[in-house]
């Protein structure tokens, strides 16, 4: 795959020319609720060529998944499809069962978000592509595994023999997402239609996803339909954009003016709210060009980068860095971990499980740490452990000047502790109690803490709900009736009640939609300079982390491999993992984004 | 996975032991004399009850008494009941009875339950879907007596449809109706948990994969939806075999069928230790053995799951 763009790396989309392979004329698609026909998708047009990406971006709620899956028919019982959908000129729209069944799989394959849960657990990778196979050509048990033998190398599985004999639990998230690709081109389809094919991914899986599928577009010159939220993945694989919002196509263009030039101002805001690894956070922290850090990091020749211009942005980039303040630390720190390992305890025949080893981590008030690392990497197990989650098996963890390593599960002494530590949970949905108002969630902690009662504790209440910015009134009404990062703001509240000196946040924002997560970080920000607790901010994406914190350590197998500065890490990144996972990151925004992949690619060259 | 197997089969030792004893001693502590309770009407003649002691044990204590029990078991000769028989012989009459009794039922509610709950859960909120629910709550909600009763009287005598009470030899024809009966209970169970998981199914990620992929409505049923939904119907069946072979009882009082019921509630009102003991500890023997096997199946519908260490 390196060999591909290190040869090509300047892709210039296939400018539509003839007949195209997807014609979406006035396509509309409505629900039925409560005997309501609700609109998901109104009135949209669009047309996609051979070997072109078009994406379809939009939030949560826009319409763009409805309306792709609509194009196939695989939308639920209760929904109604009008205007016009041509495949090659074949009308798709109001033909038969058997006829749209014939096309399913053949002519359009469709990629799924979840690889987990899209292929069936209890089939082997290799049955399910040869069942499809099987389905629409005629060919022999024999031939229809060579077939997708040939498929799974053509996605680039390392051991397609193997693959082809794995359940689907044995491989990795990447990999199965390799194999649910390979799958959906087993029939050569014209058209594949990618729903967020890389959000259940890991960063660095993730820009091996989107190689593959450039890669794969250009080899196979089938058109493709990117449904996404992440304009970075857009970035990285559009030729062609359409921004939707509410059911309706607001703007759309090629990727160049949609970046560069946004018309409609949902799509400007839409730009604006994605956090920008680089950018920094909301006040003047100078931008930083991860690029030209990467490239003075690993000594990095960029083709599409002329070399003076290169040397002018790295020394521009070691001249900030030189010139960064590190504010000098004060006070006692609020949380130290010196050479800290943390087990899973074992579970009947599971024998125990080390998760950290060796973590060597300080917190000083008032600061601000971001903990970045992939799935399975220990990070959530640290934030756990912070607040006496989990056992520490070896080393010292004190918290808010308490050495907590040896203290009892449910003992006092955690009891005593978690009064000074706040929490803030991934999941909002499922952090708050759903019978309990949210006035009597944010309450409980001042309750149980007996810091307040009565018209004290409700007082307080109203000033913490004015603090995360909801409505005082908000306080009886239930999780239910508030959207996710109302919710959210529920959580901070609650974690705030104590007013802790410590935070733990874990990914608090990663269930939020980009214009959601951007409200609500800003608030988190606010809020940490206003009250001035330290905070242990875990999370997958760096780009959050460059917004908030002040320091970052960066998390692999159990292992903090790197710690420092905002500056130090992004302008200086000194282990090849710091350097690929930045390098992995897509930017929204098409050249920078074209630059970063040859680097990406020379980095991952330079390793292997 | 053979080394799982032998591991679970060690399991059946202390399993073993412990229910042969804990039965042994429930008993043991009956009220009330099971030599006296042999002479019925008749006066005691002592010094025959005194040998009739000695040859049951009846005459050492507890402890004794099951250690005999072992010995008798492991020399596999069980003793015999208070008839004079051989035990071995009782349970070789009447466990074959039963299971016949209870694979039919088996079968009964497996068949009729998965199939009623495939279609009713992939027409859910239909017609059909909400009868059979209603249904199986009335099923589910009346004892199986009344229901034995019922099915014999209305089909038994009135319509004629099948022998009302069941012959000596207790032939595959005879047991329809009692293996019903039998069965009618779990059978609204099985539906109801297929029907659920059919429904959990069928909106999974997967299926609408499978959907894309361009399968037929048909063959996406039998092949993607129909065999992730069968796991918990399957461990719901192996651990109901046990269930039914032990809970015959009533059926068979209703019915007069000669199998493990009857013998063991004779046993049981007449205190012969040995006979219930056996009866007793071949049950558990079946349940364990049925259990292991559902896990075994369980390993081979779904292979996220395995047993090697």
């Amino acid at each position: 795959m390196t060999d591909f763009i290190a040869l090509d790396p300047d892709i210039t989309p296939a400018p539509g020319k003839g007949e195209p392979v997807l014609e979406v004329r006035n396509l509309s698609v409505d629900f039925g609720v409560d005997k309501k026909w609700v609109p998901a998708a109104i009135g949209l047009n669009y047309e996609v060529h051979a070997g072109e990406v078009l994406a379809i971006v939009g939030e949560s709620g826009s319409g763009k998944s409805a309306s792709s899956m609509a194009l196939l028919g695989l939308l639920p019982s209760n929904s109604r499809v009008t205007g016009s959908v041509k495949l090659a000129g074949k009308e798709l729209l109001g033909v038969n069962e058997a006829n749209i069944r014939a096309v399913r799989g053949k002519d359009v394959a469709v990629i799924f978000q979840e690889p987990m849960t899209a292929l069936n657990p209890v089939y082997t990778v290799g049955a399910q592509i040869v069942e499809t196979v099987r389905l629409h050509s005629e060919v022999s048990p024999e031939e229809a595994k060579q077939r997708a033998l040939r498929m799974l190398e053509l996605v680039e599985l390392p051991d397609p023999e193997k693959a082809f004999r794995s359940y689907p639990h044995q491989l990795s998230g990447g990999q199965r997402q390799r194999a649910m690709i390979a799958q959906s081109l087993s029939c050569d389809p014209k058209l594949l239609i990618a729903d967020e094919p890389t959000t259940a991914l890991d960063v660095t899986v993730q820009a091996e996803i989107l190689d593959l599928m450039r890669n794969l577009r250009n080899k196979l010159d089938s058109a493709i339909v990117l449904i996404t939220h992440d304009m970075g993945v857009v970035a990285d694989l559009a030729d062609r954009i359409a921004v939707m919002r509410r059911g309706l196509i607001v703007e759309s263009g090629t990727a160049a003016e949609i970046f560069h030039n946004p018309q409609h101002e949902y799509t400007q805001a839409l730009l604006a709210a994605v956090p920008h690894l680089g950018q920094g956070g909301a006040d003047s922290v100078a931008e930083v060009d991860v690029t030209a850090a990467l490239a003075a990091a690993t000594h990095a020749d960029i083709e599409s980068v002329p070399e003076e211009e290169l040397v002018r942005r790295e020394r521009a980039n070691a001249a900030a860095l030189a010139a960064a303040e590190t504010a000098k630390p004060e006070g006692e720190p609020v949380l130290e971990l010196t050479n800290v390992a943390i087990d899973y305890p074992k579970q009947g025949r599971v024998p125990a499980f080390r998760a950290v080893e060796g973590a060597n981590l300080v917190i000083y008030p008032g600061q601000v740490v971001g903990l970045v690392g992939e799935s399975g990497s220990g990070k959530t197990t640290i934030g756990r452990a912070a607040v006496g989650l989990l056992p520490v098996a070896a080393g010292t963890m004190k918290v808010v000047g308490q050495d907590i390593s040896g203290a009892k599960r449910n003992g006092r002494q955690l009891h005593e502790m978690r009064r000074y530590v706040g929490m803030v949970f991934q999941d909002p949905s499922s952090s708050l109690n759903p019978r309990l108002p949210i006035g009597e969630s944010i309450g409980e902690p001042m309750f149980l803490a007996r810091e307040a009662k009565g018209a004290g504790l409700q007082k307080r209440i109203e000033e913490l709900l004015d603090q995360v910015e909801l409505p005082r009134d908000y306080r009886n009404r239930y999780p239910h009736e508030l959207s996710g990062g109302q919710k959210q703001r529920v959580g901070i509240a609650r974690a705030l009640s104590l007013k802790p000196k410590l935070m733990v946040a874990d990914e608090p924002t990663s269930a939020l939609d980009v214009s959601v997560q951007a409200k609500v970080l800003d608030l988190f920000q606010n809020l940490q300079k206003e009250l001035g607790f330290a905070c242990l901010f875990v999370t997958h994406d760096l780009a959050v982390v460059d917004v908030l914190a002040d320091r970052i350590c960066v998390m692999q197998r159990g292992r903090i491999v790197e710690q420092g500065t905002r500056d130090q890490i992004l302008r200086n990144p000194q282990e090849l993992y710091t350097q690929r996972l930045l390098a992995a990151v897509p930017l929204p925004d098409p050249d920078k984004q074209r630059e970063r992949r040859e680097l990406r690619a020379q980095l991952l060259s330079g390793a292997s | 996975m053979s080394t799982y197997i032998l591991r679970r089969f060690l399991q059946l030792i202390p399993v073993f032991l412990g229910a042969t004893l804990l039965v042994y001693f429930l008993v043991f502590s009956l009220p009330g004399d099971p030599i006296v309770a042999l002479f019925g009407d008749k006066p005691v003649n002592e010094a025959v009850a005194a040998k009739l002691r000695v040859q049951y044990h009846l005459d050492q204590p507890f402890w004794m008494q099951y250690l005999f029990y072992l010995q008798s078991i492991f020399t596999f000769d069980l003793g015999q009941d208070f008839s004079g028989r051989p035990i071995a012989t009782v349970l070789g009459e009447v466990f074959p009875v039963t299971a016949r009794l209870a694979i039919m039922a088996l079968i009964f509610e497996g068949v009729f339950g998965i199939v009623f709950g495939l279609i009713a859960g992939l027409r859910k909120g239909k017609f059909f879907d909400a009868t059979v629910l209603v249904a199986s709550l009335i099923v589910i909600g009346i004892p199986i007596f009344v229901l034995g009763f019922l099915l014999q009287f209305t089909i038994g005598v009135q319509l004629g449809w099948a022998k009302p009470t069941v012959s000596s030899a207790a032939t595959v024809q005879d047991l329809i109706l009692p293996a019903i009966v039998l069965g009618l209970g779990s059978f609204a169970y099985v539906l109801r948990l297929t029907r659920t998981s059919v429904i959990e199914n069928m909106n999974a990620d997967y299926v609408r994969t499978a959907t894309a992929k361009g399968l037929s409505r048909f063959r996406v049923v039998r092949v993607h939806i129909l065999r992730n939904s069968l796991i918990p119907v399957i461990t719901f069946l192996g651990a109901d075999l046990g269930a039914l072979m032990g809970g015959a009882i009533v059926t068979e009082g209703i019915f007069n069928i000669p199998g493990v019921g009857n013998r063991l509630y004779r046993a049981v009102l007449s205190g012969e230790g040995p006979t219930v003991v056996s009866i007793v500890t071949v049950l558990v023997l079946i349940y364990c053995l049925s259990n292991l096997l559902v896990d075994l199946l369980y390993a081979w519908l779904d292979p996220r799951i395995r047993y090697d260490n």
